[in-house]
């Protein structure tokens, strides 16, 4: 008959009409600034520095070793390498950004400086209310803003900073094997220099001069791994 | 009417205060005073009554979708409307370089004058109408068709082929459902045998035990009360016969290019013209300002008229929350071949009833041929016809 269907679709908005004032379930707007939900944890904004133990200076990962921003499709990162070295996460001697900042104003949320550090020292965040109104200044964040600490990315990423935490670790140990043996060979190399040295000694009065090794760099304890 | 008489008294309380206002004037002056203070009354509760439906129909067309609707200017988004009041009025009048320029200035200043002239012999009240003409509903329906000329002049001036599609569609549209809209309206004329409003009021205001003898519950009425309200619907441009607006299709019709005030003001007059309507559709076919039940006559009446005309607007927004707008060959096609005959129809049975006197048989008859002729013309009028495969001539 005609107008059935008219009937049927008014009872139907009446019902939602009628049900949103009794059940809560059926308004799913989220009223934003007052309620929110919880992002899901891939979630991605913009990316951020990581910085281990207190101080977000000296436990900065970066050795602005300037790949992020050659490879960041639309140019937002610049990178101004220091002239002096630190110790890295892995304890090396390395450089440090006197300057990093990122325009998140033009950052597209790619993640390719994520994928291509080599030094896992770049992450993604997931704040991204950056509202302000400096549209310049405001949102070309500086070092000091993007610098967040390790324990804040197992807050927001717990298995991926699980994952990297491990890894560094492994890298650690590592390292730290490495320049173990090497101290061992050293010392080995030094000993059999001593005895060479002796028995030239013994043989020639001259004392050779004792081989002095530098130590083996120590891993730094100051860092947040397996955390 | 007599002082003691609580309810009379709070009933007639307008009256009483315009002729309280009136005779401190010399008596020369004392109609001008009464007509310039109905006017006052007219400019101010209208316009006030658009402020909250625009809130009410952003609420309840959110709550139809299950969203909330605004909620942020105020408690429970109640300020609503004075923000959009002063986003409107502070927003730039913007004016096309080539549009024609006395003609569009006039064309919301003639649609809002043509809007509020139909006010005028409205009867919100018992006794509360502006003017008491013989020829009221005669008289409002001039008014409504001029709004067309309005809306054209608007459509035209703009130099924009989206207003001007807009207006083409809107006059089509308003002349094609002006005829059943007037052709309705000439059953209840049938029925009463008056064209004034006052008159059509005072003969639905007798009660049947405590029943009302409202035109909407007689059969002709009824179905005369379903067209006038689809007729009405499309008057007003209101889903979902929104063509002339419709937004996706040409961003807003007619009115596109105008902006801060002016479409504030095609804003109002649009949402007037829904009260006028939906008054006018009162008086006519819902006892105008008559109490539902006769117990309920203690009431004023000037509140049973705008709860009536605010059930109206809920259907209206309901309807507009409901269904999708229409194509414009359904909408000429519902117009010519269902709604016009169908109230051709109507005009004969209300004829019948007229002749076949008092009786239940009467009833029998008038509903027998009005259901069969909707179901026959449902069936019949409103079957899609197949199309065949466009085809094409060229120019030889």
């Amino acid at each position: 008959m005609l107008g059935e269907g008219i009937i049927k679709g008014m009872l139907e908005t009446a019902r939602n009409f009628a049900g949103s004032y009794v059940s809560k379930e059926r308004l799913i707007t989220v009223q934003y600034p007052e309620e929110r939900e919880a992002l899901p944890e891939n979630a991605r904004v913009f990316p951020f520095l990581v910085y281990d133990g207190p101080e977000w200076l000296p436990g900065l990962r970066c050795v602005a070793c300037q790949i992020c921003e050659k490879e960041c499709p639309p140019k937002c990162i610049y990178i101004d390498k220091s002239a002096d070295k630190k110790p890295d996460a892995a304890g090396k001697p390395q450089n440090y950004p006197t300057r990093f900042d990122i325009d998140v104003s033009v950052c597209m949320s790619c993640q390719i400086c994520v994928e291509v550090c080599p030094f896992d020292a770049i992450k993604m965040d997931k704040q991204f209310e950056y509202s302000t109104d400096d549209r310049f200044g405001g949102l070309l964040l500086d070092r000091e803003k993007l610098a967040k600490s390790n324990e804040y990315y197992h807050q927001i990423h717990p298995v991926e900073a699980n994952e990297v935490d491990t890894r560094l670790a492994e890298e650690r140990a590592a390292a730290a094997a490495k320049a173990k043996a090497a101290a061992e060979a050293a010392a080995a190399k030094a000993a059999a220099a001593k005895a060479a040295a002796e028995k030239a000694a013994a043989e020639t009065p001259a004392a050779a001069p004792a081989a002095e090794k530098p130590a083996a760099p120590k891993p730094p304890t100051s860092g947040g791994g397996g955390a | 009417m007599s002082g003691t008489n609580l309810p009379a008294t709070v009933d007639q309380i307008f009256i009483t205060f315009t002729h309280w206002v009136a005779h401190f004037f010399p008596s020369a002056f004392q109609p001008i005073v009464a007509d310039v203070l109905g006017v006052i009354g007219i400019i101010s509760v209208f316009p006030g009554l658009f402020a909250i439906t625009v809130l009410l129909e952003r609420k309840g067309l959110g709550r139809m979708q299950n969203r909330y609707g605004p909620n942020r200017v105020g408690p429970w988004g109640l300020f609503q409307p004075v923000a959009d009041g002063i986003k409107a009025l502070t927003k730039e009048d913007v004016v096309p370089f080539h549009a024609d320029n006395v003609v569009h200035f006039l064309a919301p200043l003639i649609l809002l004058t043509a809007v509020f002239m139909g006010f005028a012999v409205l009867p919100v009240g018992h006794h509360m109408e502006l003017m008491n003409m013989d020829a009221g509903l005669l008289f409002f329906f001039a008014m409504g068709a001029s709004s067309e000329l309005s809306v054209f002049m608007a459509g035209w001036s703009s130099r924009n082929k989206y207003s001007l599609l807009g207006a083409m569609r809107a006059v089509a549209q308003m002349i094609s459902y002006e005829v059943p809209l007037l052709l309705t309206s000439v059953i209840v004329v049938m029925l009463t045998g008056s064209l004034s409003l006052p008159r059509i009021v005072e003969a639905q205001a007798g009660y049947s035990g405590i029943l009302p003898h409202w035109y909407v519950f007689t059969p002709m009425g009824f179905a005369a009360f379903i067209m006038f309200g689809i007729a009405a619907t499309a008057e007003t441009n209101r889903s979902p016969f929104d063509l002339p607006e419709g937004e996706s299709e040409i961003i807003a019709g007619y009115f596109t290019e105008y902006s801060g005030f002016k479409f504030a003001m095609f804003f109002i007059a649009e949402y007037l013209a829904m009260f006028s309507i939906s008054g006018i559709a009162t008086t006519l076919f819902l006892g105008g300002w008559a109490a539902p039940f006769s117990f309920l006559t203690v009431v004023p009446s000037w509140f049973w008229f705008f709860a009536k005309v605010m059930c109206f607007i809920f259907v209206f927004i309901w309807m507009r929350g409901t269904l999708p707008r229409l194509r414009q060959d359904q909408l000429m096609n519902f117009a010519w071949k269902f709604v016009l005959p169908f109230t051709l129809v109507d005009l004969v049975v209300t004829g019948i009833w007229r002749f076949m006197g008092e009786g239940i048989l009467r009833w029998i008859v008038c509903s027998l041929i009005l259901i069969a002729t909707y179901l026959i013309m449902g069936r019949t009028g409103m079957v899609r016809k197949p199309f065949a495969p466009r085809s094409y001539r060229y120019a030889e």
